[in-house]
């Protein structure tokens, strides 16, 4: 599965994208971003205040409980900031 | 019937509103909106705009179908830049079509509103003084006014 990241997300966890295979209990969105905090500093620093990381799944904004079963890309971003 | 364009480039407004127009058929509004790089009272060099590839595009194409069925939109045009862009310089256009300028107006405000707060895109600070001032937060205005539409 891909996983990207943009803005203050992308710059804490120093990468814009990256493949991961997480374990089969990881199900949900907050469930992934659980699991990636454990993945280092970096990653617990970019997640460190809940709520403030958004989710898209292939490409749609999504809630922390949207399942990621059978997902191409998930991406963590912080709210936006357009227009 | 939306077009809709995610560019580094700028826009040319006049030509933009002259394409809606030129595209539609018995309209009788046309509403223009344009977001402009403020320079802050000169506190501002540029803001940089981050955006996600892809679902930018289908984002705003979600939001302008959703305007599409509130308003009976005869002509709907939306351009977001992304990259570097210095004050002064376009940001975003929103230019709506219709019969009866009422429709016109609510739909360019609900777009906005609505690219404000779904719209994939990230403005970083690049101040005068040549440090960065840091990713721009998110105002609780700008989630009310899109509250204002649900």
């Amino acid at each position: 599965m891909k996983i990207a990241y943009f803005a203050w997300v992308r710059e804490r966890i120093g990468k814009s994208e990256e493949i991961v295979t997480p374990p089969e209990h990881v199900r949900t969105v907050a469930d992934l971003a659980e699991w990636l905090k454990g993945r280092g500093e970096e990653y617990a620093h970019a997640f460190a205040e809940p709520g403030m990381v958004r989710a898209a799944v292939d490409r749609r904004h999504v809630k922390p409980d949207a399942p990621i079963a059978g997902a191409a890309e998930v991406a963590f971003f912080p709210p936006m900031t357009g227009g | 019937m939306a077009d809709i364009r995610v560019q580094a480039a700028d826009f040319d407004v006049a030509a933009e509103v002259a394409a809606v127009q030129a595209g539609a058929q018995d309209v009788g509004a046309v509403v223009t909106f344009t977001g402009v790089c403020r320079s802050d009272g000169g506190r501002l060099a540029a803001l940089e705009l981050e955006h996600y590839p892809g679902m930018a595009e289908e984002e705003i194409a979600r939001v302008a179908a959703e305007a599409e069925r509130r308003w009976p939109l005869k002509g709907l045009c939306v351009i977001h830049r992304f990259g570097l862009i210095r004050p002064g310089e376009n940001i975003v256009l929103v230019v709506t079509a219709s019969a009866h300028r009422q429709a016109a107006f609510e739909a360019a405000s609900f777009l906005m509103d609505y690219l404000k707060t779904r719209a994939p895109f990230w403005k970083k600070e690049h101040l005068a003084d040549g440090t960065s001032g840091g990713w721009v937060a998110p105002r609780q205005e700008d989630d009310e006014a899109t509250a204002r539409w649900e």
